[in-house]
């Protein structure tokens, strides 16, 4: 480790450490405390962001002004992550809701209720064949 | 100063990896264990680029990078199995 870097490099790269570590342990702390599939949806998603976001910005800085190299692998991982998150997001969220609506007895029902239905008397799009009142004009082709 | 932050770091990621083994292994449900392995991933992604910084090789975001895209794609595969019985249709 290079032990010459300047005291501002040093202290902004240690905050951005202890706040990335900070957000990932909250963001698993609430994986474990809330209630059901949908509240603890919530806390990884902020640990990936945040958490995540901190100590690769930290890292670019390091890198940056402590050792002269400029590298962008790091921003690379954080795109990436910033863009795949909401989707794997999403995708856990389908398969709750296809599981809650088949009657998976594991699955937990979050404090606030089931989710609300979609307008139209439809279902949410997890794994249905389309019916009456599925948007679009796919029917009956 | 920096190897204070790192240490913190990597204890508070190792509790957050701790915690999320708890999780994995407690449930109840399918969904709560891919959660917790999706963000079992992540926290692994933070301990790897903590390592790149504490040894001060860039080689070690190469495998941040590939342990992000298959953990991605692991866990998308894994939803879509569940969802449609089938990954790729």
């Amino acid at each position: 480790m290079n032990t010459a870097a300047p005291l501002v490099v040093e202290l902004v790269v240690s905050a951005l450490l202890v706040l990335g570590g900070v957000f990932a342990l909250v963001g698993s702390w609430g994986l474990v405390r809330l209630p059901s599939l949908m509240e603890r949806l919530h806390g990884p998603t902020k640990a990936t962001t945040l958490g995540l976001g901190a100590i690769l910005v930290a890292s670019v800085v390091w890198f940056q002004l402590a050792q002269g190299e400029w590298t962008t692998h790091e921003l690379l991982v954080s795109v990436f992550l910033f863009v795949t998150a909401p989707i794997s997001a999403n995708m856990i969220a389908k398969v709750h809701l296809h599981r809650l609506r088949h009657d998976e007895r594991s699955e937990s029902v979050s404090p606030a209720g089931p989710a609300p239905s979609p307008p139209g008397g439809a279902e949410w799009a997890t794994h249905q064949a389309p019916h009456e009142g599925t948007p679009g004009d796919f029917i009956g082709d | 100063m920096i190897a204070y932050a790192l240490a913190f770091g990597f204890a508070a990621l190792g509790i957050a990896l701790a915690l999320n083994l708890w999780r994995l292994f407690k449930g109840p449900g399918v969904t709560d264990r891919i959660l917790a392995l999706d963000t079992m991933v992540i926290n692994v992604i933070g301990l790897i680029v903590l390592t790149g910084i504490a040894s001060g090789s860039g080689t070690a975001f190469e495998a941040a990078l590939l342990l992000a895209m298959v953990g991605f794609v692991g866990t998308v595969s894994y939803a879509k199995f569940l969802l449609r019985g089938d990954i790729i249709e």
